[in-house]
């Protein structure tokens, strides 16, 4: 990767910035529903203030002029204010960040940590019973809705056996000083051990819902990559060789295997990144995704607006990211 | 050739029958193979796509793909039975006694490794050298079989070098621990013929440093005619003919073997005296009840639609060594 290149993927943000800008406003101004109405609530505000607060937040003027405005102000790093929250709009969706990494974080980890090892051995006994069963386990964490799913894990570990707490990120009087903001780091940087078993515990269970279902897609994409992986003819070339049974699948097919892997975990990743709506309301996270629902709910178009520009911006460097991986795996590709 | 393994033989098949289940039904791929290699010689294995030949030296590693499997027969290799090792006893002679190279270098090494990892890794699983020293053995490697600027070649991938090159970097990985017996499939089918005479010079220049056997598995008996001391022709999964290369082309006992030589094209010869076979390799699950050429012999006769054995030819040059062929006219008049 030379610098040009780089440069180069960096100038393809723009275009791609500036058209989701325009999907967005426009988006958000189709929607019906007034954002002044939904704030005052009109039985008990009179048309003077409804008008006040129109004017105040810039709602007066025609839509064209709000959208330069808005795009005037956005290159020079300003989102406006929350109208909600009156405060600015990034400090809102920053303050928000860390809880939704490392919630995606951890079913990251959850996801891999499951679908990696079940996809090399269910295709390594194809066909065998712990290939059928992976195959229906992967159906059935495609298929199973995340609320249901979670409302689920809840009612086993939360309330029937109560050794999970329902909902939250961290228990009260076991706040740690922020300094990554991830709290399992930043308890244990405090060098407090129940901060860090509380937060565990309470990532516990939305962990487990994003990361087995984000598995059962892994899963399945390194199962038929690795099946196609050791039909390769460097595969018998490698047994011919005389190499263990471990390195030809540990390194010689399973290297090839993960290309399509990686792909998919990076779409996946930066889809959990926006913050799973569903699932951070199931069990009261405080990430991102419960905050733009609450904003599109409000009409709180700066926020909605600035958060589908951080999607669209963490998503083109994710698949940035996959693509400096790729190179990694696969020589034969030249950024 | 008797039923018993050859004590002279460096690796000796007798009865090798590789079976692969279809739609319908069981397919022998390799059906009753009889075939020595001497220590130091370079047999021939002949016959079309689809003969067998590849298999049954798959077989001889235990490298034939599921469902694929060895139904019968005996391996034996300096003087033990493969077919009763234990699977690690069997995976420390791969690579190390028998080596195998296979027909395009392309596939056949790994996409996402250097070449000379995977030269050094031979001799890591054979514990022959590891880490810095095994990359060092590969570049000596590499420069003995004739790749220029070995030790810029050890650190790049497959696909940065030409065939010919990467034809070369392959046989480096498979004579890496310095084998007694190379398999060598097809080693010149997938590159320009411009390549192929000095990838074949290499292979019988190795097979004298090393003092090793080379099976040559090819269809192009114009190469065997070259290269080999003696031949085995195969069609359609038995040995058909075998002999010194000289007397099987010299005077072919099988109309097959005599089909395959008629149909090669000479420099002295116009195109209208090539005489292609009629006809095509039957199919493998709806064999000829007889001899399995019959249908396009042009000297078939009613005995051919009984099962005809392997028979030795007894003549003049037998101290030559062995003929053997599977045909009812052996010895008669043509």
């Amino acid at each position: 990767m030379t610098p040009l290149k780089l440069a180069e993927r960096i100038l393809q943000l723009v275009p791609v910035l500036l058209g989701i800008a325009v999907i967005a406003f426009v988006m958000m101004a189709l929607t019906p529903g007034d954002p002044v109405e939904i704030m005052l609530g009109d039985a008990r505000s009179t048309p003077e203030q409804r008008d006040a607060l129109r004017h105040d937040m810039g709602l007066d003027r025609p839509p064209l002029e709000r959208f330069f405005v808005f795009l005037g102000n956005a290159l020079s790093g300003d989102f406006g204010l929350s109208f909600f929250h009156r405060r600015p709009v990034m400090d809102v969706i920053l303050e928000r960040v860390p809880a939704t990494v490392e919630l995606t974080l951890a079913a990251l980890f959850i996801a891999l940590a499951t679908a990696i090892p079940l996809g090399v051995l269910a295709a390594v006994r194809r066909n065998g019973w712990l290939d059928r069963a992976a195959t229906i386990g992967s159906l059935l964490g495609v298929s199973l809705p995340g609320f249901w799913f979670g409302i689920l894990l809840i009612m086993l570990f939360a309330v029937h056996l109560q050794v999970l707490p329902v909902s939250g990120r961290i228990g009260f009087g076991q706040e740690v000083p922020p300094v990554t903001r991830l709290l399992l780091i930043d308890s244990l940087i405090a060098g407090r051990l129940d901060s860090f078993a509380a937060a565990l515990r309470h990532l516990i269970m939305p962990a487990l819902t994003l990361g087995l279902a984000m598995g059962a897609i892994l899963m399945r994409v390194t199962r038929t990559a690795m099946v196609e992986a050791l039909a390769q003819d460097y595969i018998v070339f490698a047994e011919a060789k005389g190499l263990s049974r471990a390195r030809i699948l540990g390194r010689h097919a399973l290297k090839n295997a993960l290309i399509p892997t990686v792909t998919v975990a990076a779409i996946e990743t930066g889809s959990l990144l926006g913050g799973n709506m569903i699932v951070e309301t199931v069990f009261g996270w405080p990430g991102l995704g419960r905050l733009v629902v609450e904003a599109i709910f409000a009409r709180n178009y700066p926020l909605v607006q600035a958060a589908v520009l951080l999607y669209a911006a963490t998503y083109v460097m994710l698949n940035f990211a996959a693509d400096l991986l790729y190179t990694a795996l696969n020589p034969r590709v030249r950024l | 050739m008797s039923a018993l393994p050859a004590h002279d033989a460096l690796l000796s098949l007798r009865g090798l029958t590789t079976v692969f289940p279809t739609r319908h039904g069981e397919v022998r791929a390799a059906d009753g193979v009889d075939l020595d290699v001497r220590p130091g010689e370079c047999l021939g294995v002949v016959g079309e796509s689809g003969s067998g030949k590849t298999v049954t030296f798959l077989s001889v590693l235990d490298l034939v793909r599921r469902p694929g499997r060895i139904e019968a027969g005996t391996i034996v290799f300096d003087g033990r039975d493969l077919r009763r090792l234990p699977p690690e006893a069997l995976r420390a002679i791969r690579g190390r006694d028998i080596a195998m190279t296979m027909q395009d270098a392309l596939t056949a090494l790994n996409p996402a490794f250097t070449v000379g990892a995977q030269i050094a890794e031979v001799l890591e699983a054979h514990g022959r050298a590891t880490g810095r020293s095994a990359l060092d053995r590969a570049v000596q490697l590499l420069e003995q079989v004739g790749v220029p600027d070995p030790a810029r070649r050890v650190g790049v991938y497959p696909h940065q070098l030409s065939g010919g090159l990467r034809q070369r970097a392959m046989i480096a990985a498979a004579l890496a621990c310095q084998p007694r017996l190379l398999i060598a499939d097809e080693p010149t089918t997938a590159l320009d013929v411009t390549i192929q005479a000095q990838v074949l010079d290499l292979i019988a220049d190795m097979r004298q440093r090393l003092g090793m056997s080379v099976v040559l598995i090819t269809h192009d008996l114009g190469i065997v005619a070259e290269r080999c001391d003696r031949v085995v022709v195969m069609y359609a999964g038995q040995v058909v003919e075998s002999g010194p290369t000289r007397q099987v082309i010299g005077a072919p006992a099988h109309p097959y073997t005599a089909g395959l030589l008629a149909s090669m094209p000479r420099l002295n010869q116009t195109r209208a005296a090539i005489r292609p076979i009629e006809g095509q390799i039957p199919d493998p699950a709806r064999l000829p009840p007889g001899c399995r050429f019959e249908p396009r012999c042009p000297r078939r006769r009613s005995e051919c639609l009984q099962p005809v054995p392997m028979r030795d030819i007894v003549r003049a040059e037998r101290a030559f060594g062995a003929r053997a062929v599977r045909c009812v006219l052996a010895g008669a008049a043509p």
